[in-house]
């Protein structure tokens, strides 16, 4: 029992030690929610035309997108891209099966063990004190932190794939510049993708991206009505499938050319 | 001073040669700059054919904000990049180095490196601005051209100053030197847009707390004859930028002082 | 006129408490404690042009601490210093173009250019004129033979090419000081005697001052006529290394190697200091019995196969001198 104290004690410690780049961290994300909700709500005051969202569900929306960052497949795990970049990787060889898993899993963590800290303290300023409203149903809600959940899963199934590109160092390098970048723009980051224009949206709904943010966002508000929740999730799943697939195809298919190549 | 300048040339060519050398990395790193800045001009872009007007701005004027602060964003980058790596300069006490020579510590920083590759930034924001300007209809003239020059200057030395505060801050303080992101890249983001849409607090934080406004707002819609332009203010806008950057190096002499009598 | 002047050189630093616990880290979030770490506590000496002299002491002994505010990088609390005729912080630019520095542990050479061109920049920095850069160069470059390697990548360089090279670039300026700073830390032999040397003819023939610092007491012996040994902010002793020698004890060391092992030595003016199978140490004083009577005394009565006459080892002095200061 002591020691267990004692642990909790030392990420206590560790944590107090951190504040300063927790605090600059949400002042971050408060300062960029703020500057988005400030020039929506300037668009919105210049026209009386009708919007594919209401103010107050942008207003969500952007608070929404700010607390979920982390869960993002932005940054790399630096300690697998030493590896990949050096070339150790291929001291762990022996099951590649399980050396997937072991990256998906870390991957995995990554994601949530930040957001999760950083999400709750501001997602509770932003719904007291910056206009950010709670779902419409209980129902809209679930369909929120089921299709977060499968987002997560998407993330880093996405994330891991790009990780994996390391291994091709030019193409390898181009695809990982390409990656958030594409992510930023189709998930509905920078955007979300109703406001895009019509004849974009056909191609919005096919890529996989839109299951990262948008989906999980617009059944929070309600626009996608709860009960197709379990349908949202199924395609996120497939599109976690397949980017598993094609990540585990690809480091097989990596390591096997280190090898060739003498490491 | 010449030989300053002599100096200056050297490191540039020298960072020049290190960043040719891996040519690939390099275009791949300069595209990857102009895709990831041009797709801001679209959300701006699909934003204004969604709602057609920005409190009575149309979009070729906001191009001509758009262009000029990511200009002035660019040309800080590519020259202030050796700010970057400064605070690591201070951790491992290799900035003891810098003491030993004979030359400004900070001209020092910055002509460790030279990032070309953020020249991405410029080839996206370059035909923003023209496309504005043309489609505003500017009947240009010297003064005008001036004028554009002045806001780009103004912008480029306000940036510059920011980095350089950012950098100083290392002189007292390990932590705690992320926050200082929101006003370089959040100062970005904020004036691809004029100042006027913002709410009054925030408007009045980067008139006079970071002076955002001399950089973009002020000498644009002098250019544009906006009502309520304010002539004087407007040409006189660079002169804010420099005053800024003149600060900033007063801190860095501060905290090249804080060193003399802490070591570290 | 005297090249460095140092006057009651006072430093001190206040460092912030970090408190031990839980509790504590949370009280530091709110105030701050601070502890007053007195670097140095009075530090005086002259140095002469073409002094060769070694700087000593234990680490955090307060030997970096004065090295820095000669060169101008730290300034003190208070007391007075005068580097050829400057005080360094007041005019650093005029007067680090007078210094030459080198540090061991860390090179001043660009990391990914070859070495030329990291001493065409320092030329570019130091102003030096292209002529006279081309002539120092060269010839440094022949005295320290760095011919092979002036086209390499620092990074490609062993330690002690790299040393070479870095004592190369701290002189491409001619500067009249220089200080050295663990230079041959981590060198192979060949290596450091090739340093050592280029040291003691820069001394000699060109008459640079050279401060070196240093916890090598080869490189004391080697090259120092004058030692200043600094210990807990103080300067312990400042004077030749006989000098030295001579005020922490005047003690001689006896070394036998004996034609048996484990045999008992007696002698009522030696005491026995280590012994190790047929080798015996003993220590004695000169004043109270001659190393002649001493060894006649010795061999009349053991059986001696070889015997040796020596100083304690410098090391052994500097530690006495330390442990008294510490003590």
């Amino acid at each position: 029992m002591r020691a267990y104290r004692s642990l909790v004690a030392a990420r206590f410690r560790v944590l107090l030690q951190y504040r300063a780049a927790a605090l600059a961290g949400m002042a971050t994300q408060l300062f960029w929610g703020l500057i988005r909700v400030m020039i929506f709500e300037a668009f919105y005051r210049s026209t009386t035309r009708p919007q594919p969202m209401r103010y107050s569900e942008i207003v969500t929306y952007i608070w929404l997108g700010q607390a979920m960052l982390g869960l993002l497949p932005w940054n790399f795990d630096t300690e697998v891209r030493n590896m990949l970049r050096s070339g150790s990787v291929v001291y762990e060889l022996a099951r590649p099966l399980d050396l997937y898993t072991h990256w998906y899993c870390r991957a995995f963590a990554q994601r949530v063990a930040p957001t999760l800290l950083r999400s709750l303290p501001l997602l509770t300023v932003a719904l007291l004190f910056l206009g950010m409203r709670l779902p419409p149903s209980v129902a809209s809600g679930l369909g929120w932190l089921l299709t977060t959940f499968g987002a997560t899963l998407l993330n880093t199934a996405f994330m891991t794939l790009v990780t994996i590109t390391m291994l091709w160092t030019i193409s390898g390098e181009g695809i990982q510049r390409a990656a958030p970048f594409v992510v930023y723009l189709f998930s509905g980051m920078l955007l979300p993708l109703a406001f895009w224009p019509a004849r974009m949206q056909p191609l919005l709904h096919f890529l996989p991206f839109r299951g990262m943010v948008d989906v999980p966002f617009r059944l929070y508000l309600g626009q996608i009505p709860a009960a197709q929740m379990f349908g949202e999730f199924a395609l996120q799943l497939l599109w976690t499938a397949f980017f598993i697939l094609a990540g585990r195809a690809l480091l097989a298919q990596g390591t096997r050319r280190l090898v060739v190549q003498g490491g | 001073m010449t030989d300053a300048w002599r100096l200056y040339r050297h490191y540039f060519a020298l960072s020049l040669r290190g960043q040719m050398q891996y040519r690939a990395s390099f275009l791949i790193q300069l595209v990857g700059f102009f895709c990831t800045t041009i797709i801001e001009f679209l959300g701006i872009w699909a934003l204004f054919s969604r709602f057609g007007s920005l409190r009575g701005w149309s979009l070729a004027e906001i191009a001509l904000f758009y262009g000029v602060i990511h200009l002035s964003f660019a040309f800080a980058e590519i020259f202030g990049r050796g700010l970057d790596t400064f605070p690591n300069l201070v951790k491992t006490g290799d900035f003891d180095r810098l003491l030993l020579r004979p030359r400004s510590t900070l001209f020092q920083v910055i002509g460790m490196e030279v990032s070309l590759m953020r020249v991405g930034r410029i080839l996206q924001a370059l035909p923003i601005l023209l496309w504005g300007a043309h489609s505003v209809g500017i009947v240009w003239t010297v003064g005008k051209a001036l004028l554009l020059l002045g806001a780009v200057v103004g912008g480029t030395s306000l940036f510059l100053g920011l980095f350089v505060l950012q950098a100083a801050l290392s002189f007292w303080t390990v932590e705690g030197l992320e926050i200082a992101n929101i006003l370089t890249h959040g100062g970005t983001e904020t004036g691809q847009y004029p100042l006027d849409i913002y709410r009054p607090w925030f408007r009045t934080f980067f008139t006079f707390v970071v002076p955002l406004a001399c950089a973009n707002t002020l000498p644009i819609s002098l250019l544009l004859h906006r009502p309520g332009a304010l002539p004087l203010l407007g040409s006189l806008s660079p002169c804010f930028g420099l005053l800024f950057f003149g600060l900033a190096l007063l801190a860095w002499r501060q905290g090249v002082r804080h060193y003399h009598s802490t070591g570290s | 006129m005297a090249h460095i002047v140092v006057e009651n050189l006072v430093k001190t630093f206040q460092v912030a408490e970090r408190q031990a616990g839980t509790w504590g880290a949370v009280r530091g979030l709110v105030r701050r404690t601070h502890r007053t770490v007195h670097a140095l506590d009075g530090i005086s000496f002259e140095l002469r042009p073409g002094e060769l002299v070694g700087y000593i002491g234990p680490n955090g002994a307060g030997k970096s601490t004065t090295v820095k505010m000669l060169a101008g990088i730290l300034v003190p609390t208070s007391g007075r210093c005068e580097v050829l005729g400057r005080v360094p912080w007041k005019e650093r630019k005029a007067h680090v173009q007078q210094l030459g520095v080198v540090f061991g542990q860390r090179t001043q050479l660009w990391w990914d250019l070859p070495v030329v061109e990291s001493f065409d920049l320092l030329r570019d920095i130091y102003r030096v004129p292209a002529d006279r850069y081309r002539v120092l160069r060269d010839e440094l470059t022949e005295r320290l033979n760095l011919g092979s390697l002036l086209d390499t990548p620092v990074r490609q360089l062993s330690l002690g090419q790299r040393m070479r090279c870095d004592l190369a670039a701290s002189l491409l300026h001619a500067p009249p000081l220089l200080f050295l700073d663990e230079p041959t830390i981590g060198l192979d032999a060949v290596s450091k005697l090739a340093v050592r040397e280029f040291v003691q003819t820069l001394n000699r023939e060109r008459g640079v001052t050279v401060i070196l610092t240093t916890h090598d007491m080869d490189d004391i012996e080697a090259l120092c006529s004058r030692v200043i040994v600094i210990g807990g902010g103080r300067i312990l002793s400042d004077g030749t290394l006989d000098a030295l020698r001579e005020r922490v004890t005047r003690e001689r060391w006896l070394l036998l190697d004996l034609e048996e092992a484990d045999l008992a030595i007696e002698d009522p003016d030696a005491e026995i200091l280590r012994r190790d199978g047929q080798r015996v140490t003993l220590r004695f004083d000169p004043a109270r019995v001659s190393p002649a009577q001493l060894i006649s005394r010795l061999t009349a009565r053991y059986p001696i196969r070889d015997l040796f006459v020596q100083n304690p080892p410098i090391e052994e002095i500097i530690a006495r001198l330390y442990g008294g200061q510490e003590g």
